[in-house]
Protein backbone atom coordinates (compact mmCIF):
# COMPACT_ATOMS: atom_id res chain seq x y z
CA UNK A 1 0.00 0.00 0.00
CA UNK A 2 3.10 2.29 1.01
CA UNK A 3 4.05 1.84 -3.11
CA UNK A 4 0.79 2.67 -4.13
CA UNK A 5 0.85 5.59 -2.23
CA UNK A 6 4.27 7.05 -3.44
CA UNK A 7 2.76 6.28 -6.93
CA UNK A 8 0.12 8.50 -6.05
CA UNK A 9 2.18 11.09 -4.75
CA UNK A 10 4.23 11.22 -7.76
CA UNK A 11 1.36 11.86 -10.12
CA UNK A 12 0.31 14.59 -7.80
CA UNK A 13 3.51 16.65 -7.11
CA UNK A 14 5.53 15.65 -10.26
CA UNK A 15 3.67 14.68 -13.13
CA UNK A 16 2.11 16.45 -15.69
CA UNK A 17 -1.70 17.27 -16.09
CA UNK A 18 -2.62 16.72 -19.87
CA UNK A 19 -6.31 17.54 -19.58
CA UNK A 20 -9.43 16.67 -17.78
CA UNK A 21 -11.98 14.16 -18.89
CA UNK A 22 -15.90 15.18 -17.40
CA UNK A 23 -18.53 12.46 -17.13
CA UNK A 24 -21.31 14.00 -16.99
CA UNK A 25 -24.42 13.15 -14.93
CA UNK A 26 -27.53 10.95 -16.53
CA UNK A 27 -30.89 12.52 -15.71
CA UNK A 28 -32.94 9.76 -17.42
CA UNK A 29 -34.08 8.52 -13.82
CA UNK A 30 -34.73 11.72 -12.68
CA UNK A 31 -33.06 13.80 -10.16
CA UNK A 32 -31.40 11.22 -8.99
CA UNK A 33 -27.45 11.10 -8.79
CA UNK A 34 -26.24 9.44 -11.46
CA UNK A 35 -23.44 9.46 -14.03
CA UNK A 36 -23.63 8.62 -17.79
CA UNK A 37 -21.43 5.69 -18.23
CA UNK A 38 -20.71 6.50 -21.89
CA UNK A 39 -16.74 6.11 -22.17
CA UNK A 40 -14.90 8.96 -23.29
CA UNK A 41 -12.87 9.14 -26.33
CA UNK A 42 -9.69 10.92 -24.36
CA UNK A 43 -9.43 7.59 -21.93
CA UNK A 44 -9.57 5.13 -25.30
CA UNK A 45 -6.23 4.22 -24.93
CA UNK A 46 -5.31 4.68 -21.16
CA UNK A 47 -7.81 2.07 -19.42
CA UNK A 48 -9.78 -0.66 -19.74
CA UNK A 49 -13.30 0.12 -20.85
CA UNK A 50 -14.89 -2.41 -18.75
CA UNK A 51 -12.53 -1.08 -15.69
CA UNK A 52 -13.89 2.63 -16.41
CA UNK A 53 -17.65 1.30 -16.53
CA UNK A 54 -17.31 -0.55 -13.39
CA UNK A 55 -16.05 2.11 -12.01
CA UNK A 56 -19.12 4.00 -12.63
CA UNK A 57 -21.20 1.38 -12.39
CA UNK A 58 -20.68 1.22 -8.79
CA UNK A 59 -20.76 4.93 -7.76
CA UNK A 60 -24.35 5.11 -9.37
CA UNK A 61 -25.30 2.24 -7.27
CA UNK A 62 -23.48 3.80 -4.18
CA UNK A 63 -25.45 6.87 -4.95
CA UNK A 64 -28.47 4.95 -5.34
CA UNK A 65 -28.11 4.10 -1.97
CA UNK A 66 -27.80 7.00 0.12
CA UNK A 67 -31.38 8.47 -1.62
CA UNK A 68 -33.33 5.43 -1.59
CA UNK A 69 -36.22 6.54 0.26
CA UNK A 70 -37.46 3.66 2.55
CA UNK A 71 -37.44 2.21 5.69
CA UNK A 72 -34.15 4.32 7.60
CA UNK A 73 -34.83 7.50 6.14
CA UNK A 74 -38.58 7.69 7.07
CA UNK A 75 -37.36 6.34 10.53
CA UNK A 76 -34.57 9.37 10.32
CA UNK A 77 -37.09 12.14 9.09
CA UNK A 78 -39.69 11.02 11.36
CA UNK A 79 -37.15 10.92 14.38
CA UNK A 80 -35.85 14.38 13.34
CA UNK A 81 -39.04 15.92 12.87
CA UNK A 82 -40.28 15.14 16.78
CA UNK A 83 -37.41 16.47 17.55
CA UNK A 84 -38.06 20.02 16.40
CA UNK A 85 -35.60 19.05 13.76
CA UNK A 86 -32.53 19.02 16.32
CA UNK A 87 -31.99 15.19 15.71
CA UNK A 88 -29.98 16.29 12.64
CA UNK A 89 -27.77 18.61 14.17
CA UNK A 90 -26.42 15.49 16.60
CA UNK A 91 -26.62 12.08 14.56
CA UNK A 92 -24.70 11.75 10.94
CA UNK A 93 -27.63 10.68 8.50
CA UNK A 94 -27.63 7.77 6.07
CA UNK A 95 -26.28 9.96 3.11
CA UNK A 96 -23.58 11.06 4.76
CA UNK A 97 -22.58 7.68 5.85
CA UNK A 98 -22.73 6.63 2.41
CA UNK A 99 -20.72 9.52 1.29
CA UNK A 100 -18.18 8.29 3.16
CA UNK A 101 -17.88 4.84 1.61
CA UNK A 102 -18.05 6.35 -1.41
CA UNK A 103 -14.90 8.79 -1.01
CA UNK A 104 -13.35 5.63 0.46
CA UNK A 105 -13.95 3.61 -2.56
CA UNK A 106 -12.59 6.59 -4.82
CA UNK A 107 -9.47 6.39 -2.95
CA UNK A 108 -8.87 2.73 -3.09
CA UNK A 109 -10.06 2.97 -7.11
CA UNK A 110 -7.33 5.43 -7.32
CA UNK A 111 -4.54 3.74 -5.87
CA UNK A 112 -4.96 0.18 -7.69
CA UNK A 113 -6.73 1.40 -11.29
CA UNK A 114 -6.19 4.70 -12.13
CA UNK A 115 -2.81 6.22 -10.56
CA UNK A 116 -0.86 3.10 -12.27
CA UNK A 117 -2.71 4.38 -15.61
CA UNK A 118 -1.84 8.08 -14.88
CA UNK A 119 -5.18 9.07 -14.02
CA UNK A 120 -7.12 10.43 -11.19
CA UNK A 121 -10.76 10.34 -9.56
CA UNK A 122 -11.73 13.65 -8.40
CA UNK A 123 -14.81 12.58 -5.59
CA UNK A 124 -18.16 14.05 -7.32
CA UNK A 125 -18.90 15.70 -3.96
CA UNK A 126 -16.36 17.88 -4.57
CA UNK A 127 -17.56 19.19 -7.77
CA UNK A 128 -20.70 19.73 -6.18
CA UNK A 129 -22.60 16.69 -8.15
CA UNK A 130 -21.87 17.47 -11.40
CA UNK A 131 -19.18 16.24 -12.95
CA UNK A 132 -17.14 12.90 -12.23
CA UNK A 133 -13.94 14.47 -12.94
CA UNK A 134 -10.64 12.52 -14.41
CA UNK A 135 -7.58 14.19 -14.16
CA UNK A 136 -5.44 12.80 -17.11
CA UNK A 137 -1.53 13.14 -16.69
CA UNK A 138 1.24 12.54 -19.25
CA UNK A 139 1.64 8.58 -19.55
CA UNK A 140 5.49 8.21 -18.82
CA UNK A 141 5.42 4.92 -20.78
CA UNK A 142 4.33 6.28 -24.13
CA UNK A 143 5.77 9.32 -26.37
CA UNK A 144 2.37 11.40 -26.62
CA UNK A 145 -0.91 10.91 -25.58
CA UNK A 146 -2.39 12.92 -28.21
CA UNK A 147 -5.01 15.12 -26.06
CA UNK A 148 -8.01 16.59 -27.69
CA UNK A 149 -7.41 19.98 -25.93
CA UNK A 150 -4.26 21.21 -25.22
CA UNK A 151 -4.24 22.37 -21.50
CA UNK A 152 -1.04 22.01 -19.90
CA UNK A 153 -1.09 22.77 -16.37
CA UNK A 154 1.89 21.45 -13.61
CA UNK A 155 1.26 19.78 -11.82
CA UNK A 156 3.56 20.69 -8.95
CA UNK A 157 3.61 24.68 -9.09
CA UNK A 158 5.00 26.07 -6.17
CA UNK B 1 -23.02 35.73 16.32
CA UNK B 2 -21.02 38.27 13.80
CA UNK B 3 -21.51 38.59 10.76
CA UNK B 4 -19.09 39.00 8.24
CA UNK B 5 -20.11 39.80 4.29
CA UNK B 6 -18.36 37.57 1.85
CA UNK B 7 -15.70 40.19 0.21
CA UNK B 8 -13.08 38.42 -1.53
CA UNK B 9 -9.58 40.05 -1.16
CA UNK B 10 -8.00 39.98 -4.49
CA UNK B 11 -4.52 42.09 -3.33
CA UNK B 12 -1.83 39.42 -2.06
CA UNK B 13 -0.48 40.46 0.99
CA UNK B 14 3.26 41.78 1.38
CA UNK B 15 5.60 39.39 0.14
CA UNK B 16 8.50 38.98 3.51
CA UNK B 17 5.42 39.57 6.26
CA UNK B 18 3.89 36.57 7.72
CA UNK B 19 1.97 34.25 5.21
CA UNK B 20 -1.89 35.15 4.82
CA UNK B 21 -3.82 33.26 7.28
CA UNK B 22 -5.80 30.02 5.98
CA UNK B 23 -9.23 31.06 4.80
CA UNK B 24 -11.85 28.62 4.26
CA UNK B 25 -14.05 28.33 1.44
CA UNK B 26 -17.22 30.67 2.95
CA UNK B 27 -14.42 33.77 2.64
CA UNK B 28 -14.50 33.62 -0.98
CA UNK B 29 -18.09 32.58 -1.62
CA UNK B 30 -19.06 33.85 -4.74
CA UNK B 31 -23.02 34.47 -4.58
CA UNK B 32 -25.30 36.95 -2.43
CA UNK B 33 -25.22 35.43 1.13
CA UNK B 34 -24.09 36.03 4.52
CA UNK B 35 -22.39 33.61 7.05
CA UNK B 36 -22.25 33.30 10.52
CA UNK B 37 -20.52 31.38 12.82
CA UNK B 38 -17.62 30.33 10.62
CA UNK B 39 -19.58 29.21 8.00
CA UNK B 40 -21.89 26.98 10.07
CA UNK B 41 -24.91 29.32 9.08
CA UNK B 42 -25.88 30.53 5.88
CA UNK B 43 -28.26 33.30 5.20
CA UNK B 44 -29.47 35.30 2.42
CA UNK B 45 -28.01 38.26 1.90
CA UNK B 46 -31.55 39.78 1.53
CA UNK B 47 -32.24 38.80 4.85
CA UNK B 48 -34.83 41.75 4.51
CA UNK B 49 -38.19 40.24 6.56
CA UNK B 50 -36.75 37.66 8.84
CA UNK B 51 -36.28 39.98 11.78
CA UNK B 52 -39.63 41.31 11.50
CA UNK B 53 -41.09 37.47 11.65
CA UNK B 54 -39.27 37.11 14.94
CA UNK B 55 -40.46 39.74 16.13
CA UNK B 56 -44.31 39.31 15.50
CA UNK B 57 -43.66 35.54 16.73
CA UNK B 58 -42.12 36.79 20.14
CA UNK B 59 -44.64 39.50 20.68
CA UNK B 60 -47.32 37.94 20.10
CA UNK B 61 -46.38 34.00 22.16
CA UNK B 62 -45.10 36.77 24.73
CA UNK B 63 -48.12 38.55 25.26
CA UNK B 64 -50.31 35.53 25.17
CA UNK B 65 -48.05 33.63 27.72
CA UNK B 66 -48.20 37.06 30.23
CA UNK B 67 -51.94 38.10 29.51
CA UNK B 68 -53.82 35.17 28.37
CA UNK B 69 -52.30 32.13 30.26
CA UNK B 70 -52.58 33.13 33.92
CA UNK B 71 -56.74 33.20 33.34
CA UNK B 72 -56.46 30.15 31.17
CA UNK B 73 -54.70 28.39 33.99
CA UNK B 74 -56.94 29.10 36.25
CA UNK B 75 -60.58 29.06 34.42
CA UNK B 76 -59.48 25.91 32.09
CA UNK B 77 -56.65 23.55 32.04
CA UNK B 78 -52.73 23.94 32.87
CA UNK B 79 -52.02 22.40 29.57
CA UNK B 80 -52.60 25.82 27.62
CA UNK B 81 -49.38 27.03 28.47
CA UNK B 82 -47.75 23.56 28.02
CA UNK B 83 -49.01 23.12 24.52
CA UNK B 84 -48.34 27.09 23.71
CA UNK B 85 -44.80 26.51 24.98
CA UNK B 86 -44.30 23.06 22.55
CA UNK B 87 -45.94 25.15 19.26
CA UNK B 88 -43.59 27.59 20.34
CA UNK B 89 -40.70 25.92 20.37
CA UNK B 90 -41.44 24.29 17.27
CA UNK B 91 -42.36 27.55 15.66
CA UNK B 92 -38.83 28.98 16.16
CA UNK B 93 -37.00 25.84 15.40
CA UNK B 94 -38.29 25.20 12.18
CA UNK B 95 -37.81 29.14 11.12
CA UNK B 96 -34.32 28.93 12.32
CA UNK B 97 -33.74 25.84 10.58
CA UNK B 98 -35.32 27.00 7.53
CA UNK B 99 -33.45 30.62 7.74
CA UNK B 100 -30.19 29.01 8.54
CA UNK B 101 -29.86 25.94 6.01
CA UNK B 102 -28.19 25.86 2.81
CA UNK B 103 -31.22 25.31 0.71
CA UNK B 104 -29.16 23.06 -2.31
CA UNK B 105 -27.27 26.22 -3.69
CA UNK B 106 -24.84 24.22 -6.34
CA UNK B 107 -21.70 25.29 -6.28
CA UNK B 108 -20.29 27.13 -10.02
CA UNK B 109 -18.52 25.40 -12.05
CA UNK B 110 -14.65 25.34 -12.13
CA UNK B 111 -12.97 26.92 -14.99
CA UNK B 112 -12.47 23.14 -16.63
CA UNK B 113 -15.49 22.37 -16.57
CA UNK B 114 -16.87 25.65 -17.87
CA UNK B 115 -14.41 25.36 -20.50
CA UNK B 116 -15.63 21.50 -21.30
CA UNK B 117 -18.87 22.41 -21.52
CA UNK B 118 -18.06 25.30 -23.98
CA UNK B 119 -16.58 23.20 -26.12
CA UNK B 120 -19.11 20.24 -26.30
CA UNK B 121 -21.78 23.21 -26.97
CA UNK B 122 -19.48 24.92 -30.05
CA UNK B 123 -18.83 21.60 -31.80
CA UNK B 124 -22.60 20.37 -31.90
CA UNK B 125 -23.55 23.75 -33.63
CA UNK B 126 -23.05 24.48 -37.15
CA UNK B 127 -21.67 27.51 -38.77
CA UNK B 128 -24.17 27.84 -41.63
CA UNK B 129 -26.56 29.04 -39.14
CA UNK B 130 -26.57 30.58 -35.60
CA UNK B 131 -26.62 28.45 -33.04
CA UNK B 132 -29.80 27.57 -30.79
CA UNK B 133 -29.93 29.51 -27.29
CA UNK B 134 -28.23 26.76 -25.04
CA UNK B 135 -30.87 23.82 -23.78
CA UNK B 136 -29.98 20.21 -23.73
CA UNK B 137 -33.25 18.03 -23.45
CA UNK B 138 -32.99 15.11 -21.18
CA UNK B 139 -35.82 12.50 -21.51
CA UNK B 140 -37.08 11.68 -17.97
CA UNK B 141 -39.94 9.24 -17.35
CA UNK B 142 -40.91 9.21 -21.25
CA UNK B 143 -41.20 13.37 -20.87
CA UNK B 144 -39.05 15.33 -22.41
CA UNK B 145 -37.49 17.97 -20.41
CA UNK B 146 -35.29 21.48 -21.49
CA UNK B 147 -32.01 21.88 -19.13
CA UNK B 148 -30.51 25.19 -19.98
CA UNK B 149 -27.48 26.22 -19.74
CA UNK B 150 -27.08 29.10 -16.70
CA UNK B 151 -24.54 31.62 -17.62
CA UNK B 152 -23.41 32.49 -14.30
CA UNK B 153 -22.78 29.40 -13.31
CA UNK B 154 -21.19 27.92 -15.84
CA UNK B 155 -22.99 24.74 -16.23
CA UNK B 156 -26.46 23.05 -17.51
CA UNK B 157 -28.64 23.41 -14.62
CA UNK B 158 -29.91 19.79 -13.16
CA UNK B 159 -34.02 19.29 -13.37
CA UNK B 160 -35.48 21.31 -11.12
CA UNK B 161 -33.02 23.85 -10.11
CA UNK B 162 -33.41 27.17 -10.72
CA UNK B 163 -31.46 30.64 -10.30
CA UNK B 164 -32.52 32.89 -7.90
CA UNK B 165 -32.05 36.43 -8.46
CA UNK B 166 -31.53 37.37 -5.11
CA UNK B 167 -29.04 35.30 -4.06
CA UNK B 168 -27.46 34.73 -7.72
CA UNK B 169 -27.18 30.89 -6.59
CA UNK B 170 -28.56 27.88 -8.57
CA UNK B 171 -30.66 26.22 -6.04
CA UNK B 172 -31.68 22.51 -6.43
CA UNK B 173 -35.23 21.44 -6.10
CA UNK B 174 -35.83 25.24 -5.82
CA UNK B 175 -39.23 26.67 -4.67
CA UNK B 176 -39.39 30.34 -4.15
CA UNK B 177 -37.16 32.78 -2.32
CA UNK B 178 -39.23 33.10 0.73
CA UNK B 179 -38.52 37.09 2.14
CA UNK B 180 -40.01 36.05 5.78
CA UNK B 181 -37.47 33.48 6.43
CA UNK B 182 -34.88 35.49 4.55
CA UNK B 183 -33.16 32.70 2.28
CA UNK B 184 -34.70 30.74 -0.50
CA UNK B 185 -36.46 27.22 0.14
CA UNK B 186 -34.95 24.54 -2.03
CA UNK B 187 -34.39 20.89 -1.82
CA UNK B 188 -32.40 20.68 1.62
CA UNK B 189 -34.77 23.00 3.65
CA UNK B 190 -38.49 22.39 1.65
CA UNK B 191 -39.54 20.23 5.22
CA UNK B 192 -38.59 22.44 7.58
CA UNK B 193 -40.33 25.70 5.60
CA UNK B 194 -43.37 22.94 5.80
CA UNK B 195 -43.20 22.72 9.51
CA UNK B 196 -42.46 25.98 9.82
CA UNK B 197 -45.59 27.37 8.24
CA UNK B 198 -47.62 24.03 9.39
CA UNK B 199 -46.68 24.87 13.30
CA UNK B 200 -47.18 28.43 12.88
CA UNK B 201 -51.09 27.88 11.68
CA UNK B 202 -51.00 25.82 14.66
CA UNK B 203 -50.10 28.46 16.93
CA UNK B 204 -51.70 31.21 15.49
CA UNK B 205 -55.00 29.40 15.44
CA UNK B 206 -54.36 28.04 18.97
CA UNK B 207 -53.49 31.62 20.30
CA UNK B 208 -56.35 32.72 17.98
CA UNK B 209 -58.75 30.55 19.92
CA UNK B 210 -57.25 30.91 23.12
CA UNK B 211 -57.82 34.90 23.28
CA UNK B 212 -61.70 34.54 22.30
CA UNK B 213 -61.96 31.76 24.95
CA UNK B 214 -60.30 34.35 27.81
CA UNK B 215 -62.29 37.41 26.54
CA UNK B 216 -65.73 34.97 26.60
CA UNK B 217 -65.15 33.56 30.14
CA UNK B 218 -63.98 37.14 31.38
CA UNK B 219 -67.91 38.39 29.25
CA UNK B 220 -69.45 35.28 31.60
CA UNK B 221 -68.31 36.17 34.67
CA UNK B 222 -70.38 39.16 35.30
CA UNK B 223 -67.75 41.63 33.15
CA UNK B 224 -69.35 42.65 30.00
CA UNK B 225 -67.43 41.87 26.93
CA UNK B 226 -66.32 45.30 26.28
CA UNK B 227 -64.95 46.26 29.94
CA UNK B 228 -63.11 42.44 29.47
CA UNK B 229 -61.53 43.97 26.39
CA UNK B 230 -60.11 47.52 28.45
CA UNK B 231 -58.64 45.33 31.07
CA UNK B 232 -55.94 44.15 28.66
CA UNK B 233 -56.67 46.50 25.99
CA UNK B 234 -53.32 46.55 24.26
CA UNK B 235 -52.71 42.58 24.09
CA UNK B 236 -55.71 41.38 23.19
CA UNK B 237 -55.53 44.00 20.48
CA UNK B 238 -52.89 42.82 19.69
CA UNK B 239 -53.15 39.34 19.36
CA UNK B 240 -56.13 39.40 17.67
CA UNK B 241 -55.19 41.59 14.90
CA UNK B 242 -51.68 39.63 14.59
CA UNK B 243 -53.59 36.12 14.68
CA UNK B 244 -56.37 37.00 12.40
CA UNK B 245 -54.26 38.18 9.42
CA UNK B 246 -52.03 35.53 9.91
CA UNK B 247 -54.38 32.88 9.65
CA UNK B 248 -55.76 33.77 6.80
CA UNK B 249 -52.23 33.95 4.37
CA UNK B 250 -50.68 30.91 6.97
CA UNK B 251 -53.42 28.91 6.49
CA UNK B 252 -53.47 29.68 3.04
CA UNK B 253 -50.30 28.64 2.38
CA UNK B 254 -50.01 25.62 4.59
CA UNK B 255 -53.05 24.05 1.61
CA UNK B 256 -50.79 25.54 -0.84
CA UNK B 257 -48.06 23.95 0.23
CA UNK B 258 -49.86 20.49 1.28
CA UNK B 259 -51.11 20.59 -2.11
CA UNK B 260 -47.75 21.06 -3.82
CA UNK B 261 -46.05 17.97 -1.79
CA UNK B 262 -48.96 15.85 -2.03
CA UNK B 263 -48.32 16.33 -5.94
CA UNK B 264 -44.61 16.62 -6.23
CA UNK B 265 -44.57 19.85 -7.63
CA UNK B 266 -42.68 22.90 -6.46
CA UNK B 267 -43.92 26.76 -6.48
CA UNK B 268 -41.84 27.44 -9.29
CA UNK B 269 -43.13 24.78 -11.47
CA UNK B 270 -46.62 25.63 -10.21
CA UNK B 271 -46.75 29.27 -11.22
CA UNK B 272 -44.74 28.47 -14.48
CA UNK B 273 -47.60 25.94 -15.46
CA UNK B 274 -44.68 23.84 -16.17
CA UNK B 275 -47.14 20.35 -16.23
CA UNK B 276 -50.04 21.74 -16.22
CA UNK B 277 -52.22 19.20 -18.24
CA UNK B 278 -53.32 22.11 -21.04
CA UNK B 279 -49.78 22.38 -21.83
CA UNK B 280 -48.47 18.40 -20.86
CA UNK B 281 -51.99 17.23 -22.74
CA UNK B 282 -52.21 14.63 -20.47
CA UNK B 283 -53.40 13.73 -17.04
CA UNK B 284 -50.06 13.94 -14.92
CA UNK B 285 -47.42 15.39 -16.84
CA UNK B 286 -45.54 15.95 -14.23
CA UNK B 287 -42.63 13.28 -14.87
CA UNK B 288 -41.24 13.28 -11.27
CA UNK B 289 -44.30 12.09 -9.33
CA UNK B 290 -44.98 9.12 -7.64
CA UNK B 291 -48.90 8.97 -8.81
CA UNK B 292 -49.39 8.22 -5.22
CA UNK B 293 -50.14 11.21 -2.61
CA UNK B 294 -48.56 9.19 0.29
CA UNK B 295 -45.58 8.24 -1.79
CA UNK B 296 -45.09 12.23 -2.95
CA UNK B 297 -45.60 13.64 0.84
CA UNK B 298 -43.33 10.45 2.15
CA UNK B 299 -40.41 11.52 -0.60
CA UNK B 300 -40.72 15.37 0.27
CA UNK B 301 -40.57 15.31 3.74
CA UNK B 302 -39.30 11.97 4.98
CA UNK B 303 -36.76 12.03 2.13
CA UNK B 304 -33.14 11.33 2.46
CA UNK B 305 -31.27 14.64 3.75
CA UNK B 306 -28.94 15.48 0.86
CA UNK B 307 -25.53 17.07 2.02
CA UNK B 308 -25.03 20.19 1.31
CA UNK B 309 -22.59 20.97 -1.80
CA UNK B 310 -20.87 24.04 -1.31
CA UNK B 311 -17.79 23.04 1.34
CA UNK B 312 -18.42 26.59 3.70
CA UNK B 313 -15.95 25.22 6.28
CA UNK B 314 -13.31 23.59 3.63
CA UNK B 315 -9.77 25.48 3.85
CA UNK B 316 -8.96 27.08 0.71
CA UNK B 317 -5.85 25.87 -1.20
CA UNK B 318 -2.71 28.27 -0.27
CA UNK B 319 -0.93 28.11 -3.70
CA UNK B 320 -3.95 29.19 -5.74
CA UNK B 321 -4.31 32.89 -5.59
CA UNK B 322 -8.11 33.55 -5.81
CA UNK B 323 -9.30 33.53 -9.87
CA UNK B 324 -11.04 37.00 -11.29
CA UNK B 325 -14.03 34.29 -12.58
CA UNK B 326 -16.27 32.54 -10.01
CA UNK B 327 -14.79 29.77 -9.07
CA UNK B 328 -14.26 27.94 -5.89
CA UNK B 329 -12.74 24.95 -5.50
CA UNK B 330 -9.06 23.89 -5.70
CA UNK B 331 -7.88 23.29 -9.07
CA UNK B 332 -6.20 19.48 -8.57
CA UNK B 333 -7.59 17.76 -5.58
CA UNK B 334 -5.47 17.00 -2.45
CA UNK B 335 -6.28 13.92 -0.24
CA UNK B 336 -4.77 15.38 2.84
CA UNK B 337 -6.93 18.49 2.48
CA UNK B 338 -9.82 16.67 1.15
CA UNK B 339 -9.77 14.22 4.05
CA UNK B 340 -9.53 17.46 6.24
CA UNK B 341 -12.49 18.77 4.67
CA UNK B 342 -14.93 15.98 5.04
CA UNK B 343 -13.96 14.82 8.86
CA UNK B 344 -14.15 18.80 10.04
CA UNK B 345 -18.13 17.83 8.60
CA UNK B 346 -20.57 19.30 7.12
CA UNK B 347 -23.45 19.98 9.29
CA UNK B 348 -25.55 22.26 7.59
Amino acid sequence: VWFQFHNLQDLRHSASLVTKVFIQRDYSEGTVCRFLTKFPSELDNRIERSLFEETVKTLNSYYIEAEKIGGQSYLEGCLACATAYIAFLCMETRYEQVLKKISGYIQEQNEKVYAPRGLLLTDPIERGMRVLEISVFEDQGSVSSSPSSSMSLAGGSA
Amino acid sequence: PRALSVSPSSAESHPGKTPPRPRRKWEVFPGKNRFFCDGRLILSRQSGVLPMTLVLIVVTCGLFFTFDCPFLVKHLTVFIPVIGGVLFVFVMASLLRTSFTDPGILPRATADEAADIEKQIDTSGSSSYRPPPRTKEVLINQQVVKLKYCFTCKTFRPPRTSHCSLCDNCVERFDHHCPWVGNCVGKRNYRFFYSFIVSLSFLTSFIFGCVIAHLTLRSQTGESLIQAIQESPASTVVELVICFFSIWSILGLSGFHTYLVASNLTTNEDIKGSWSSKRAGEEHGNPYSYNSIITNCCATLCGPMPPSLIDRRGWLSLEEPIPAASTLEMELPTFAEKNDAEMRGDKP
